[in-house]
């Protein structure tokens, strides 16, 4: 299949097939990081992590709305207060519903999966009642939807690169506040031992609390992102859960860095098997790759090393 | 159906008598049922007032994107149709129903309306699958659809009228006129993975290597894919002069964002994007700049210049608000109560079966998108259109179709 | 089976509840409703099938699945083939280029039917593949899974991701399967046209039949060693192990048992609605049966029908008359199901009802004993 192509084209469409698996890696850690940790570290399936994105969505074209109503000047650096906005937001959201149902549930991990579909239910009824059914258009910056050609063929796209550079930024800051800050120890010693931690004097509601707003707010996070790869609408969010999910646990749910490995990992072999074969294809393939290792190793790609 | 209760009470009168005031009570009270036993001898929901149709469509879902403009389309035709006093003297009244974007919910509502509510008319479904899964009920209780979407056709229902472009329509003229005006050669199908894009580019591929041009792809992605970069890279490798996408839903904001950011520029001479699946009510999604400079072959664009689109425009946007847009399919729901009201005013009568006699010839003048005239197969005639997406969201309409296009749900040598 | 063991099967309390749940079905709703609501209700007792399937599961082996969709989808799907394939005559599908074969095969240029069609131009062979096919696609995954003792959360995410796997394969080979529309279209079987009112009243009793035979199976189950079996593995699963139980084949018999019914009620849907979809093998759908399972209680098979019955029904005439807020409703059920009755009706029942029926009973028989007793009453004074 590629007799017809020169050794320069070829090679540029390799780096940019590479660069599209990195886009597409970076897509999946933003989306499965808060999932991980809500997951991971809490043993909470929440179910409603997709409407969770979709909200920081929303507060996104919210907020490109007011900056293009009454700031038009600002209009090009708004995308970088929507982010820290739609993570307060999601995050505020979080931390209501933990305190509302999820901490009723915490022994019943099961239950809080039929309890976070149902409100995820509601939050798709309520985006559609308030924005509306249609999907909104986010209108964006000009300067992040341009492209930086290196050559003539291969061209970067602005938007791939800064996802990629969020995705860092997020990556690192969460590793620094969950491995080296004292909330991150509290969390780790909560999900190890919750009765021992409490009895050293870690307040245990709290922490959880801070955890999932965390979680959530990551998520909020993600969700400004997409608007510049995806689509914004009351039932987009669950688009994206299969995968978030898969992610999560292929990567071993406890282990930040194993999401990381298999969000890298997945989003590699499907953008190469998309490149050979048919999209549907290729997607089925890659969940069967998936589910198959599963099967053999399921704790994961990497796991704790825990007594079950 | 109307005598039986009349008898009763006149059972203790002399036979003469008992006929004298029969016919005294036929001229008198029962003169308005008459007339309605005669314009319904089935059993409709028809009284002398009103008429009852239902509106079937998901209002909730993921398709809740797509109907709600099929929705609001009834809605007004519905509206001023009893404004102008109505069908057959009776006003039109509605029962709106959800499919709620689930092909059996559509199944179940379909037949409550035809067999509990016995509904004169349907005016909904949006999907194929949809419009699939109703089809048996109709036509087992016979009622009537008015389909609006344009679809892949290969179907020819007597109980559907399909009041949007069947594919070859669609599809034929939009090629001959990319092949004809850019001078395009080569080929770049991609599309959702459901019946319609398969079907479509189907018909696109046949229609291309008739002409001796080359297809150099075909691409299908799962329904709600959000990551089109590979399928990107693909086109850039085999460098197409037309990129003809048919991809729909969530999706398509997803492939033009990623289109637009991978520096594939549309407005640029090459490649030409040719989509028959967006209208401006995808593009509000999409967003008008990442779409700028794409060329969308269809019937109805927003933009018509003609006086009936203008009256419908303002119409519409008087009912349901100024920054609603109207795409195709939202224009063919308009057509239906129309259509439907030519055809019972034509035959004189409610009944489905009088009415499918009815249908085919019926013009209708008034439409938006110019004249239209239902075919013996139960499409329309119409004219396609190709028009340039621009930044405000709104198609400029660059060529159209000198003929109407005929309907060919089952055309010879595509298939 | 000797009386003692009849008793231990059905204790007198569940004999009522079958009683009463067969005169709601059998009696007073054939009689209350006319063939349009009833046939609405038979397709609701269609998912029953997967509830029950999922007390046995969940409730019982602790295990959750959300891909028991896949499972009622592939018995439908084995179905709908031997009708489409018996109402895609020559004749009938003269219009195509290829006239016999089913018509969405003909629009994907398949000029003859593949071979995995073949079987089901038998019913015969069409039923026992409804109940195979499904079983060994869950005996597959459950070896796959219990052997490695995945369970719990990991289980029901990749039942998740198994039935979003078939989804999009049905969707994606169309030629095959009929794609997003389905097989539709359905209108006789073995000549029997389907689609007509009596038709409809001997599946709705046919379906009636066979849900409670699944009933009277799973009561068996529970009721058998292998039910306290499942129980305690589900609290205490090491322990069963250490005992010297092979935990995962129970387990396996146990989700494969589900399988199987939740395909029976696959068939007898498309029966009874005449078509079969990819939007049954979701991830959707299949969460909804959870709920049903959920507000019926976890516990409780005869509970399952009930709910499956009362949210489906509130979802048809909700969504009737208030379509917007339909998806509060069902939001709401399944958060307030979760966090106030996590035993569902059945344990509403239990806690309230039950006891206030047992108390008038016994208030009852008391005056009754009383009413009985003046003679020693008299002598004694």
């Amino acid at each position: 299949m590629f007799s017809d192509y020169s050794t320069a084209e070829l090679l540029s469409i390799f780096a940019m097939q590479g660069f599209a698996g990195l886009i597409l890696f970076s897509v999946f850690v933003l989306m499965a990081l808060g999932l991980a940790i809500i997951f991971g570290q809490m043993g909470v399936i929440n179910m409603a992590h997709g409407e969770f994105m979709i909200l920081g969505a929303y507060v996104t074209y919210l907020i490109s709305n007011l900056f293009s109503e009454y700031m038009p000047a600002l209009f090009s650096m708004y995308f970088f207060l929507a982010m820290i906005v739609a993570f307060f937001v999601t995050g505020a959201l979080g931390a209501f519903v933990e305190w509302a149902m999820i901490r009723h549930l915490y022994k019943r991990p099961l239950d809080t999966l039929l309890a976070t579909w149902g409100l995820s239910l509601i939050l798709q009824q309520t985006y559609r009642t308030v924005f509306g059914a249609r999907e909104v258009g986010v209108s964006l910056p000009d300067w992040l939807m341009g492209s930086v050609p290196l050559t003539d063929i291969i061209e970067i796209p602005i938007n791939g690169l800064f996802v990629m550079g969020l995705t860092l930024i997020i990556s690192v800051a969460v590793y620094l506040l969950m491995y080296k800050s004292q909330f991150g120890g509290q969390v780790r010693a909560v999900v190890q031992n919750r009765p021992m931690a409490g009895a050293v004097g870690i307040n245990t509601e709290k922490t959880d609390r801070f955890t999932f707003a965390l979680g959530c707010g990551i998520a909020g996070i993600a969700g400004s992102a997409f608007t510049m790869v995806g689509s914004t609408g009351p039932t987009a969010g669950q688009l994206y859960i299969v995968d978030t999910f898969l992610v999560v646990v292929f990567g071993g749910a406890q282990s930040l860095l194993g999401t990381i490995a298999s969000a890298f990992t997945i989003s590699q072999a499907q953008s190469t098997m998309e490149f050979f074969l048919s999209g549907s294809m290729a997607k089925v393939l890659t969940l069967l790759v998936v589910v198959g290792i599963l099967m053999l190793r399921p704790q994961g790609l990497f796991a704790l090393k825990i007594r079950h | 159906m109307n005598t039986p209760p009349l008898i009763k009470p006149l059972k203790r009168f002399t036979r003469r008598s008992c006929i004298h005031l029969a016919a005294i009570f036929a001229t008198s009270l029962l003169t308005p049922a008459i007339a309605g036993a005669e314009v319904n001898t089935t059993g409709l929901a028809v009284t002398d007032k009103d008429v009852t149709v239902g509106i079937l469509h998901s209002v909730t879902g993921t398709m809740a994107i797509s109907e709600t403009g099929s929705v609001q389309a009834e809605k007004l035709a519905i509206k001023q149709i009893n404004e102008m006093g109505g069908v057959l003297g009776r006003q039109i009244k509605y029962i709106q129903e959800d499919g709620a974007s689930d092909w059996p919910t559509f199944a179940e509502k379909s037949k409550k309306l035809l067999v509990n509510d016995k509904v004169a008319a349907v005016f909904g479904c949006w999907t194929s699958a949809s419009r699939k899964a109703v089809l048996p009920v109709f036509e087992q209780y016979n009622g009537m659809l008015y389909y609006p979407t344009f679809y892949e056709g290969l179907e020819q229902s007597p109980n559907v009228i399909y009041t949007g472009q069947e594919a070859t329509q669609q599809i034929i003229a939009g090629i001959d006129w990319v092949v004809k005006e850019k001078g395009a050669k080569k080929f770049f199908l991609l599309g959702s993975d459901y019946i319609w894009p398969r079907t479509s580019n189907k018909i696109a591929r046949k229609h291309i290597e008739k002409l001796g041009l080359k297809v150099v792809g075909e691409e299908y992605y799962p329904l709600g894919h959000t990551q089109f970069n590979s399928v990107i890279n693909k086109i850039k490798l085999k460098k197409p002069d037309v990129i003809y996408a048919i991809v729909v839903g969530g999706s398509n904001v997803a492939f033009y964002k990623q289109l637009k950011a991978a520096g594939i520029d549309m407005t640029k001479e090459k490649p030409v994007l040719l989509t028959i699946s967006v209208t401006e009510d995808e593009i509000r999604g999409i967003g008008g700049e990442n779409i700028d400079g794409a060329y969308a072959a269809m019937k109805y664009f927003q933009s018509l210049p003609n006086d009936n689109n203008k009256a419908f425009v303002k119409a519409f946007k008087e009912m349901w608000g100024d920054d609603i847009v109207i795409g195709d399919v939202t224009q063919a729901a308009y057509l239906g109560p129309w259509l439907w009201k030519a055809a019972v005013e034509k035959a004189g009568s409610f009944d489905i079966d009088k009415i499918r006699a009815a249908s085919p010839g019926i013009e209708l003048t008034t439409a938006p998108e110019g004249y239209v005239r239902i075919h013996e197969n139960h499409h329309l005639w119409s004219k396609t259109r190709v028009g340039l997406a621009g930044k405000d969201g709104q198609y400029k309409v660059v060529y159209e179709t000198k003929e109407l296009m005929e309907p060919d749900p089952f055309p010879k040598g595509y298939q | 089976m000797s009386m003692q063991n009849i008793r231990a099967f059905m204790p007198r309390q569940d004999l009522i509840a079958f009683l009463v749940l067969a005169v709601v079905i059998f009696i007073a709703m054939p009689l209350a409703m006319d063939i349009f609501r009833l046939n609405l209700v038979g397709k609701y007792l269609t998912y029953a099938f997967v509830a029950v399937g999922l007390v046995l599961c969940w409730g019982y082996g602790g295990i959750l699945s959300l891909g028991q969709g896949v499972f009622f989808g592939l018995g439908g799907y084995c179905m709908a083939m031997f009708l489409k394939l018996e109402s895609s005559t020559p004749e009938a599908t003269a219009i195509q280029s290829t006239p016999g074969i089913p018509d969405f095969m003909d629009w994907n240029q398949i000029t003859e039917i593949p071979w995995f069609w073949e079987p089901f131009h038998s019913l015969p062979l069409a039923l026992i593949a409804v109940l195979i096919v499904p079983t060994i696609f869950a005996y597959i995954i459950g070896v796959a899974m219990f052997k490695r003792r995945v369970g719990g959360v990991y289980f029901a995410i990749i039942t998740q991701a198994v039935a979003s796997i078939l989804t999009i394969l049905i969707i994606g080979q169309q030629g095959y399967t009929g794609g997003v529309n389905g097989i539709t279209d359905l209108r006789t079987l073995l000549g029997w046209d389907i689609r007509s009112d009596s038709a409809k009243y001997v599946l709705y009793f046919v379906n009636g039949i066979l849900l409670f035979a699944c009933l009277l199976f799973a009561q068996y189950v529970r009721k058998s060693k292998l039910g306290r079996i499942l129980l305690a593995m589900r609290e205490r699963e090491d322990r069963v192990r250490f005992t010297g139980y092979d935990v995962s084949n129970f387990k396996i018999f146990v989700f494969c048992l589900g399988a199987a019914f939740s395909a029976i009620g696959g068939a007898m849907f498309t029966l009874q609605v005449g078509f079969m979809s990819p939007s049954f093998v979701g991830i959707v759908p299949s969460i909804e049966m959870v709920i049903f399972c959920a507000v019926g209680g976890r516990m409780s098979i005869i509970g399952a029908v009930y709910g499956t019955l009362v949210v489906n029904w509130a979802k048809t005439s909700f969504s009737e008359s208030f379509p917007e807020l339909w998806l509060f409703a069902m939001g709401a059920l399944f958060i307030g199901v979760v966090m106030a009755f996590p035993s569902g009706l059945a344990g509403l029942y239990r806690n309230h009802v039950g006891p206030f029926i047992e108390k008038s009973y016994k208030r009852l028989r008391l005056s009754y004993e009383n009413y009985r007793k003046p003679d020693n009453l008299v002598t004694s004074d």
